[in-house]
């Protein structure tokens, strides 16, 4: 269920969101019209100018913290072999955050903060199954891309032998037929 | 083909293929319509907190330590931001469990001391301890996929609930009920 959410914004914060300048119809008006208008179309124009400055003026500061990001969120590992360990890793691991995105594709900062996570711990000699393991346990398999066997999951993997044992079966009903019955 | 003839039965075969159509279709609507979850429950609730030593987020109060929690008495840590929004719609809601006598400790997430003492000062201090989680480790170990998030943590140190999202007003009675459980 979807409830509208309000927030308390306090007037000292209010000030600390990025806002154009003053809003003037005057100048808006002279400046940015080359061509003059009927004035009912040119009152309408400055007017939807000045309402979509207001949008502007009123986006809101994005959540974002103002960290820099983690030490191994962008910077790759010195050693070209791990540094492949963990990107193969990395690319197969979902962001919490931009949820159809690797962590590997994701700016979110919070990627960034996996990201460090497993490039310090391939660093630091541990295999990349312990690590996406490590995740699991906190996450499920949702935090992986790859397929994980589990009791849900397996017919999707029994299937394919399904078929073939089935597929077998029929054959030999079929060879046999041709071989004993007809000519 | 053995049998030109329709019969009864070759017509009840002849509508499967529709019916299976429907069925796919219907599945498929029933799919698209219900709103998907969002939200990654972590998969750590019943588990004891991992070992982390957080330095202090402001000099106010100390840092956080996975043993501080283990206090015999059940607690809330709050999982929190000064950049996130939600997290000051929930500060009433805080401010009342706190109120109540309930302990909440408090992780910050991704912030500068000067920004958490803003936070603070503006929205109220429920916190006994807050540690400092700059790099996200401490959220990740515990399965948080997001602020503001709330962990019941039992008197061992025991994770048993994860509320996800701002703490809403009909939330706290909730929560309240959670730590009486937590508690026994």
């Amino acid at each position: 269920m979807i409830t509208p959410l309000t927030f308390p914004v306090a007037p000292a914060q209010a000030g600390a969101y990025p806002t154009v300048a003053p809003v003037r119809p005057r100048c808006i008006d002279k400046e940015s019209l080359s061509r003059p208008l009927p004035a009912q179309g040119r009152r309408t124009l400055v007017w939807l100018m000045v309402a979509m400055m207001g949008l502007f003026a009123a986006t809101p500061a994005t959540a974002q913290d103002l960290l820099p990001p983690a030490p191994y969120a962008y910077k790759q590992l010195d050693d070209p072999a791990q540094e492949a360990k963990a990107l193969a890793l990395m690319e197969t691991l979902r962001c919490l955050k931009c949820q159809s995105q690797s962590i590997a594709d994701s700016d979110a900062p919070m990627a960034g903060d996996m990201r460090h996570q497993v490039r310090e711990r391939i660093a630091a000699g541990e295999q990349p199954e312990a690590i996406r393991q490590w995740l699991v346990e906190r996450y499920g398999d949702y935090v992986t891309y790859t397929p994980q066997v589990r009791a849900l999951t397996a017919p999707l993997f029994a299937a394919p032998l399904v078929f073939l044992l089935v597929a077998a079966l029929l054959l030999r009903r079929r060879f046999r037929k041709t071989r004993g019955g007809k000519p | 083909m053995s049998d030109p003839t329709p019969t009864r039965r070759n017509g009840l075969w002849l509508w499967l293929p529709l019916a299976l159509f429907f069925g796919f279709f219907v599945l498929v609507m029933f799919g698209l319509l219900r709103p998907a979850d969002r939200n990654v429950a972590s998969a750590f609730v019943g588990k004891p907190l991992p070992a982390f030593d957080l330095r202090p987020a402001v000099p106010e109060r100390p840092g956080l330590r996975a043993a501080d929690m283990a206090t015999g008495q059940p607690r809330l840590l709050n999982v929190f931001a000064s950049w996130c929004i939600p997290c000051a719609a929930e500060a009433p809601q805080l401010a009342a469990l706190a109120q109540q006598g309930v302990a909440i400790d408090g992780v910050a997430i991704r912030d500068r001391q000067e920004d958490v003492q803003r936070f603070l000062a503006q929205y109220g201090n429920p916190f006994a301890r807050i540690g400092a989680d700059d790099v996200s480790a401490v959220q990740l170990a515990i399965g948080s996929s997001g602020v503001p998030e709330t962990f019941v943590i039992d008197g061992k140190g025991v994770i048993r609930h994860q509320h996800i999202g701002d703490i809403r007003a009909e939330d706290v009675p909730m929560l309240l009920e959670k730590l009486r459980e937590a508690g026994r």
